[in-house]
């Protein structure tokens, strides 16, 4: 149900004057707070333009910190999601098998890997690095923030994948029995790529997630990502931390925005497409047909 | 092999137990907040709406880590609500609640959307046709069947939360990821078994949280 | 399905962008370690004004990085030959003795602990452990006066150990990735003090954006000398170095890059150290 139209009538002439009272109630609730926020900040001097101008009028801050980062940031997010991706379908098609003993220890790898939270695995994967390997110090944080995301993110597209397949009309494999196929055809023929055109806005949504989490990499591992290079902006333009976060925040917030977007667009376009069974998984699908205890999570980092 | 652990030098209990005090602090409070949320998404005065969406577009897409140190720099050190925290300690574990809050509590809003929209719109026409207010509407029989129907994905939610603690280390919050980056890098023999350790303390958390809730979703969830 | 086509091109799409991307970002490791193609990879700070700092068109300044540039120029290496390298704190040992850099000059204190794992060259600076704090406040003048204040510094820095451990125990400390949040609890009054090694404060202080604003207490807390981390064993470079640190101090070079590092804040610095290390 469309929830804004059925949960109240249409509004008539004392419903339309309540309305208009509460906005102009909750404008100004809204615009006292935004008042006092900016006053403080003013008195701190938090407003300061040299604080913030540098965004707009030095073209290097972006050139020489932020775009790089950015693309820090995008190549750990592609790597993961590029290396966890067929593991994730192992795991997924692992997870549906006929034979027990595959099943059961595919299924508590995944559980494992999703009970843990990911900043555990990057701290762990970097020790693991620096004592055993001898990869480049360059490097280190980047393996270690990827080896982080490719665990937890494999066993998320594990359910994600199995969703997928379980999404579709149980008439296609009936259909691909029908015509004697075997078991691994009729997962690689029939099941599996229908499964990857329903699960393609999951995996977008998936992507968000990743996004956010290279900035633990940022934070606790000093890896040179977005996040991080707010540390060598503000030591550059006189500690204009507030500014510097801010300008980050959005760059991850309009990232993010055209990831949902995308993923938004590609539901829209497979669930009118009419050559496909019209199987669609959405993020929101996946928490409901997996059980509780083990789904994609809501938040990630 | 494990010696570490009675040598006393680290307080391993302690630190988990800040991982399950912000746990149950951030829950508490994200789902109140996110039933706010939820409410001004789904209300008639379309300024709350617009809020409520823009809400939950900013901050669900703004790495969580950048959210604690907004709420740390920004609105401790800066705007200094301190949140009655008498030193920095306090102050930190409080603003860490409230950002997980205000992160978490976007997650509670989207799944209770999607559990307001599978009540059967004759409920809600019904109870309409009583003459119920909105707000009747929404809190008397809408929202209650919401509930009952999204306690799984709620149950993500809160697994999604508890590993989500480990953030706060980000902002200096003694909690257990940040006992265990101390511990590795102090006790390199024992890496395995420091990790083996952090890792079943966490999911000691998050899998009886979604055996029981998984359990609980069952029971309640309305019949249809 | 036009829709296999379309994803299909974007993996394709993705993957190249990826290897492009993963190229470009290996080509710098070239350089690495030994002087193979006549570079030197030297370890540095990006992240600390006045001593080493990766500024917004993409060169480096700092008297770290000043140091590092009159060494290498004795070792026989022009300033454009040289890969300057980020060495955090917790690294530099490892990005030593892996060879990633052939010397690192980042306000890298020499100690018992480190001298296991590396060889230190010089010292070439004495710094002390200090506080910063606001130019009109003159309440903190010994270290006991923390115990009623609110004090930053960053996650993990020894100076925040030893704050906690003997000055000041009772002194409400917080710590952040980095200095920047310091100094802005610090303009806003939420933190009272700044804590750090001196030279690393100057350079914050005598920063265009901050002059004015803050000042160091003076406090001497700790001795620090910075010496050049090196390999262990290499005392052929230990040697060299050791030599172009003396030239440096004699011809009045070590003094012109503590004035145009450290002058603006009123940083009383002190004077160059004797050579310590090696033979």
């Amino acid at each position: 149900m469309s929830a804004t139209s059925v949960l109240y009538d249409t509004p008539g002439v004392r419903a339309k004057r309540r309305n208009i009272i509460y906005t102009i109630v909750f404008l100004v609730v809204l615009a006292l707070a935004a008042w006092w926020v900016l006053a403080v900040m003013a008195e701190k001097q938090q407003l300061a333009s040299e604080k913030w101008s540098p965004f707009v009028t030095d073209a290097k801050v972006w050139t020489t910190y932020l775009l790089p980062g950015l693309g820090e940031t995008l190549r750990a997010a592609a790597l993961a999601i590029v290396i966890a991706l067929p593991l994730g379908a192992l795991l997924g098609i692992g997870r549906l098998s006929d034979h027990a003993w595959i099943r059961v220890p595919v299924g508590a790898v995944v559980e494992f890997f999703r009970a843990i939270p990911v900043l555990l695995m990057m701290v762990f994967a970097a020790q693991l690095y620096t004592q055993y390997t001898d990869v480049s110090s360059d490097l280190r944080p980047l393996y270690a923030v990827v080896t982080g995301l490719v665990l937890y993110n494999a066993s998320v597209m594990a359910e994600i994948v199995r969703a997928g397949i379980l999404s579709l009309p149980r008439g296609q494999t009936d259909a691909a029995k029908a015509i004697g196929m075997r078991k691994g055809q009729t997962m690689s023929y029939v099941l599996l790529p229908q499964a990857v055109t329903a699960m393609l806005p999951a995996l977008v949504s998936q992507l968000v997630v990743i996004v956010k989490d290279t900035a633990l990499g940022g934070a606790i591992l000093g890896f040179s990502e977005l996040l991080s290079q707010g540390r060598t902006i503000t030591a550059n333009y006189g500690a204009n931390t507030i500014a510097t976060f801010a300008v980050i925040a959005l760059i991850y917030i309009a990232l993010n925005f055209l990831l949902t977007t995308l993923a938004g667009w590609l539901e829209q376009r497979l669930r009118q497409g009419k050559k496909s069974t019209g199987a669609v998984l959405t993020a929101d699908d996946v928490q409901q047909a997996s059980a509780p205890g083990r789904t994609p999570d809501g938040g990630g980092a | 092999m494990f010696d570490f652990l009675d040598s006393g030098q680290y307080d391993l209990l302690g630190a988990f137990w800040v991982t399950v005090q912000l746990t149950l602090y951030s829950a508490v409070g994200s789902l109140i907040w996110g039933t706010l949320l939820a409410g001004m998404r789904v209300s008639p005065v379309p300024l709350m709406r617009a809020f409520g969406t823009a809400y939950v577009n900013l901050v669900r897409n703004t790495p969580l880590t950048l959210v604690l140190v907004a709420c740390s720099l920004g609105l401790g050190l800066t705007l200094g609500i301190t949140l009655g925290g008498q030193d920095f300690k306090a102050m930190g574990f409080r603003l860490a609640v409230l950002g997980l809050v205000a992160y978490t509590g976007t997650f509670v809003c989207e799944s209770l959307r999607s559990g307001i929209n599978t009540v059967p719109v004759g409920q809600a026409e019904a109870a309409r046709a009583l003459g119920l207010s909105f707000f009747q509407v929404l809190t008397l029989i809408v929202l209650p069947q919401a509930f009952r129907s999204v306690v799984a994905p709620l149950a993500n939610v809160l697994i999604a939360l508890t590993k989500n603690t480990t953030v706060a280390s980000a902002i200096s919050v003694a909690e257990a990821s940040a006992l265990m980056k101390t511990m590795l890098e102090n006790e390199t023999s024992a890496l395995f078994a420091v990790f083996a350790v952090f890792a079943f303390g966490f999911i000691v958390l998050t899998l009886p949280t979604g055996l029981i809730l998984g359990w609980v979703s069952k029971r309640v969830a309305v019949k249809r | 399905m036009k829709l296999h086509k379309a994803s299909a091109a974007a993996a394709a799409a993705l993957v190249l962008s990826l290897t492009a991307t993963a190229c470009g970002g290996d080509s710098s490791d070239d350089a690495g370690g030994d002087s193979g193609g006549g570079k030197i990879t030297i370890g540095i700070k990006f992240d600390q004004p006045g001593l080493g700092l990766k500024k917004p068109d993409g060169t480096y300044a700092g008297f770290d990085v000043d140091v590092a540039t009159y060494v290498a120029k004795e070792l026989g290496y022009d300033a454009k030959d040289i890969v300057w390298k980020e060495s955090p704190s917790a690294e530099r040992e490892n990005l030593i003795s892996n060879g990633d850099v052939k010397f690192v000059v980042a306000s890298y204190s020499i100690n018992d602990e480190r001298k296991q794992k590396v060889d230190f060259a010089g010292p070439y600076f004495l710094a002390h452990q200090d506080l910063l704090v606001r130019s009109d406040d003159s309440a903190i003048t010994k270290a006991e006066d923390l115990n009623s204040k609110k004090l930053c510094s960053v996650t993990g820095s020894t100076s925040a150990q030893n704050v906690k451990e003997e000055l000041a125990p009772k002194a409400d400390l917080q710590e952040f990735g980095g200095y920047s949040e310091c100094l802005t609890g610090l303009e806003n009054k939420a933190v009272d003090a700044l804590t750090t090694d001196d030279s690393i404060l100057a350079g914050y202080a005598s920063q265009q954006e901050h002059q004015g604003k803050f000042k160091l207490a003076g406090l001497k807390l700790s001795d620090e000398n910075y010496g050049i981390g090196l390999k262990k064993g290499d005392t052929d470079l230990q040697t060299k170095i050791n030599a172009a640190l003396k030239k440096m101090e004699s011809d009045g070079s070590w003094q012109k890059a503590v004035t145009a590092n450290f002058g603006p804040s009123g940083y009383k610095n002190e004077p160059a150290p004797a050579i310590t290390e090696g033979s």
